[in-house]
């Protein structure tokens, strides 16, 4: 049997990109009709923010809203508001079919940067990385090789991924491999 | 390697990224039906050499269910669409029948 490996899950500076485990993040599923004015007023009076057009994410100072499908929108918010912020959106939303939910705990957060960010995503997801296809304010639900994850960009050399906290050490370990010194591959 | 559009969230959807659901447009055999209709209805497959209607679901994306017409000889894609159809929409058929113009639905 193989060792279990216990190395921390926390940063990485070896590579030609920097990987780095963010701190706890507030997130908030949301599933409803978002066409609805109720649900679309309820997400604004929780957040400030427009609801985001399809596969795009929505940043504002300090909350965003990602699109994740046609009847689900990830809030994500200051890990401390986010009681406050679900039980907001749960009264307002009492009279429509709804569900808002804190899944602050379920998934953990990576940030990759550095210029070449966009290949290391690339080596490791089926998705068109190309400047022209996915860009600032695109927001993608995917696989990182061989686990769901999301991802967008907080500027042209920063991705942020999002991943389930029970394979986190496997999104990690993954970014840092497809990140080694002399593995560039330099099609972007 | 199949790329599929899913036509609910717009991705262009890789094979790895999805999850094949069988034969699509299949009508459940009712409460009235013989036991021969239940059992084609539950076990009796097509399995054609060329246009075929199949269900799709994005699962590493948006987790939505949708159709793709295709033909399984040249791996051609005709379109995809949404699930909530009875049967396949005009542009769908207008696209395989440019393509073989002996083709019908059903």
């Amino acid at each position: 049997m193989s060792k279990a490996d216990d190395s921390p899950v926390n940063s990485s500076n070896t590579g030609f990109v920097k990987i780095k485990k963010l701190p706890s993040q507030g997130m908030i599923s949301l599933r409803g009709n978002l066409s609805s004015d109720i649900v679309r007023q309820s997400v604004y009076s929780a957040v400030s923010l427009e609801l985001p057009d399809i596969r795009k994410i929505k940043v504002g100072a300090i909350c965003a809203i990602c699109w994740m499908a046609p009847d689900e929108l990830l809030i994500l918010c200051p890990y401390a508001e986010v009681a406050s912020r679900v039980t907001r959106m749960q009264s307002d939303l009492k009279s429509v079919h709804s569900f808002v939910v804190d899944v602050s705990d379920a998934r953990v957060m990576f940030c990759i940067s550095g210029v070449r960010s966009r290949e290391v995503l690339a080596k490791l997801c089926p998705v068109d990385l190309t400047q022209s296809e996915f860009g600032v304010g695109d927001f993608r639900l995917t696989r990182l090789a061989q686990v769901p994850a999301a991802f967008w960009m907080q500027n042209a050399e920063i991705f942020n991924i999002l991943v389930s906290r029970s394979v986190a050490r496997y999104g990690f370990n993954l970014l840092k491999s497809a990140a080694q010194k002399g593995s560039e591959v330099g099609v972007f | 390697m199949l790329i599929l559009y899913c036509p609910y969230c717009g991705a262009l959807a890789e094979e790895t990224e999805l999850v094949y659901g069988g034969e699509a447009h299949i009508v459940r055999a009712g409460s009235e039906s013989t036991d021969t209709e239940f059992e084609a209805y539950l076990f009796h497959r097509k399995n054609p050499k060329g246009v075929h209607f199949e269900r799709w679901r994005h699962a590493l994306g948006c987790g939505k269910w949708f159709h793709a017409a295709r033909c399984t000889l040249t791996m051609e894609v005709f379109g995809t669409y949404s699930a909530q159809t009875p049967r396949p929409p005009q542009y769908i058929c207008d696209a395989i029948k440019f393509k073989y113009p002996s083709w019908s639905w059903k």
